[in-house]
């Protein structure tokens, strides 16, 4: 589902795909990626955001579908989804504890 | 031509071998993810949400004990311990690897199980009646049809590029259990005034975005000219149907804008010149299959005990009440299995669930297990004497619920909890509601009722079929539930039919809180059902209990 909108500082948006092999969600973060959505790449500039889907783009031995997800900037400065779409990616599902949700609490252990 | 019972797989390695190293070309680089898209959806293997996601064909709902283990093996060893029943009689694995999908289609290929032409656009699984061979009011067992169907259109040649998915249901006999007017095909088992098989022939039916009822294009097709003819309605349809845009591809659309003559003549005249195609052999093979499906040897034997359990436990009495269908054979009923226990995902199975299905299939069943399409799974086949033992074995995994056809037994999509399609979620609004009539202790006083659910307008959870159907939409990016009244998949087909406009998620359980107290306050009885009131008043009644400030 991507969005045809301009990145800019009014409108932020992260790069996000899905990993190749295993099928998660992940994040770009400096030219690579995260499977962790707080450690997402904020873009508000629309050319920085260019250059970076091309180099997603060019990473599909790596992840399937890259597109630019609307963003915003949260209170301690990471990014914060803006549609639930991009909320439940970054969650998981509603019925169950498992995905990310599960992923990042083990993470944090 | 195919053929994919289990002692006849060796095609079935061959193609998941052919994925393997599909798979293995896509990660080392030679293949884009554009070109091995068409080919993972051919194998059933769709990127989703969170994951990827692999949907298993079970031909026309019907598996064995050992497949059904199978099924269970693939969800403990390469998901996270369950699958989901789909509206189709199949099973999806919401959480694959795609690096282990190779070895799952492995392991399906070893009990005679594909995930081939799952997706894309072509003949898709062939459903029917989840009582098929145990009804006691069908004509004959539909599923050596269904099979020869499979067998036909599974890697047809001339039917890989179709111009959209199509779908073909068999009902056994005038009471239809398998949604024949909501398919691209819709056959229904009949006999001629001489007594004579054949079926009655529908074409141009489908849900999504326009849906649409299917049109009586045959009034009687012999069973021996069943391939030829629905050969010649699929080319009829691979030709004339459009291609430049998706959402006015599928048949129901052809035969809407060209109109049902149109496409009677041109269905008519390719099935002169394909008959004399089939030589015989496609008739061969139905005796067998024939054969295949012939009723196991029924025990002829009393009741047992079964009146003085029902009186002694209220539990067993409930479910018996709720969850037995009519067989055929005396002393036998079928059993419905519902996935809706409370706070259960609808249609969601645990492996371990599914081995003891399997277990109780054995021990109980005549080795029979079909999968519904309301998402439950049916025992076809059980003696009235073994009901009691049954249900305690469901019972201790949670899958004695007696809700069988009551407001908890919904049916929805996965929805945006795992669809990249969905627009909203479906399954909290689904146990949302389960749960509120459940705490109302309403469920058994409301009786008969059919919810249905879909995530998006592509209507996976058959909602236009709901007695009350729910769709989910996004609505400036906020989820909100569009509600239809008065659809029916079963006694007299009907396309629900919308109100007025969307609720919010939380304002869904009390918008139907209140048609349904505007039921139980306007029915004539309490056998009167919510669509036979629904019929009688129109909609009215409930249009001003959902929307008070314009009343």
């Amino acid at each position: 589902m991507s969005k045809t909108f301009t990145p800019s500082f009014a409108t932020p948006a992260v790069i996000t795909a899905n990993d190749l092999r295993m099928g998660h969600c992940v994040w770009m973060r400096d030219g690579g990626w995260t499977a962790d959505p707080r450690e997402a790449q904020l873009f508000e500039d629309e050319a920085i955001a260019d250059l970076a889907m091309l180099d997603a783009i060019g990473q599909a031995n790596l992840v399937v579908g890259p597109y630019l997800a609307e963003a915003k900037r949260g209170t301690d400065g990471r990014p914060e989804p803006t549609h639930f779409r991009e909320a439940f990616r970054r969650r998981g599902p509603s019925n169950y504890f498992h995905g990310k949700q599960a992923e990042l609490e083990a993470s944090n252990v | 031509m195919f053929d994919a019972r289990p002692q006849h797989n060796e095609y079935l390695r061959h193609r998941a071998q052919q994925f393997r190293s599909q798979v293995e070309r896509r990660l080392d680089g030679s293949l884009t993810e554009d070109e091995f898209r068409p080919l993972r959806l051919m194998n059933g293997v769709y990127l989703q949400l969170h994951a990827y996601m692999l949907r298993v064909a079970i031909p026309y709902g019907t598996i064995s004990p050992d497949q059904m283990r199978t099924l269970a093996l693939l969800a403990s060893k390469w998901d996270k311990g369950y699958g989901h029943w789909t509206t189709r009689q199949n099973i999806q694995y919401n959480w694959p690897k795609l690096v282990d999908i190779p070895d799952m289609l492995d392991a399906l290929a070893d009990v005679g199980l594909h995930a081939i032409q799952t997706s894309g656009n072509t003949i898709r699984n062939v459903t029917t009646d989840a009582f098929a061979g145990a009804a006691a009011d069908e004509v004959t067992d539909p599923r050596p049809y269904a099979e020869l169907l499979r067998a036909w259109s599974t890697d047809h040649a001339e039917f890989q590029f179709l111009p959209r998915k199509f779908k073909i249901a068999i009902s056994g006999g005038e009471k239809d259990r398998a949604v024949i007017a909501a398919h691209d095909i819709g056959l229904r088992l009949r006999r001629n005034e001489q007594g004579q098989l054949g079926f009655q022939v529908w074409i141009g039916g489908g849900l999504g975005r326009t849906p649409l009822l299917g049109k009586v294009v045959r009034e009687f097709l012999p069973e021996a000219d069943l391939l030829p003819y629905v050969e010649a309605i699929i080319s009829a349809y691979n030709l004339a149907g459009r291609r430049d845009n998706k959402y006015k591809a599928r048949i129901k659309i052809t035969v809407a804008e060209r109109g049902l003559e149109v496409m009677r003549d041109e269905i008519e005249a390719e099935f002169l010149s394909r008959r004399d195609v089939f030589t015989g052999i496609d008739q061969d093979l139905l005796q067998e299959l024939k054969a295949v499906y012939a009723a196991p040897a029924f025990r002829n034997q009393e009741d047992g005990d079964l009146e003085a359990q029902r009186a002694a436990n209220v539990g067993f009495r409930s479910w018996t009440d709720t969850n037995l269908s009519a067989h055929k054979a005396p002393g036998y009923a079928s059993v419905m299995v519902t996935f809706k226990a409370p706070g259960q995902t609808p249609g969601d199975a645990s492996a371990e669930q599914m081995n003891l299905l399997a277990d109780l299939a054995e021990r109980y069943g005549h080795h029979d297990l079909r999968i519904s399409h309301d998402q439950n799974v049916v025992l076809p086949h059980v003696h009235k004497s073994d009901l009691f033992a049954l249900y305690q074995e469901l019972k201790a995994v949670g899958l004695a619920t007696a809700n069988a056809g009551l407001i908890s037994d919904i049916v929805a999509c996965p929805g945006m909890d795992y669809c990249a399609l969905a627009t909203a979620r479906s399954i909290p609004i689904a146990q949302d509601i389960a749960d509120h009539f459940r705490a109302r202790e309403l469920e058994e006083d409301i009786g008969k009722i059919d919810i249905r659910i879909s995530g998006c307008i592509n209507a996976c959870g058959h909602h236009h079929l709901g007695h009350i159907g729910i769709l989910g939409l996004d609505r400036a990016g906020v989820e909100n539930y569009q509600i239809t009244l008065g659809g029916d998949g079963y006694d007299i087909p009907a396309i629900g039919q919308r109100p007025g406009a969307g609720f919010p998620a939380e304002e869904v359980v009390p918008a139907i809180d209140r048609i349904i107290d505007a039921y139980l306050d306007l029915r004539e009885s309490a056998e009167e059902r919510f669509i036979d009131a629904y019929r009688r008043v129109g909609a009215a009644p409930f249009k001003a209990a959902l929307y008070p400030a314009d009343a």
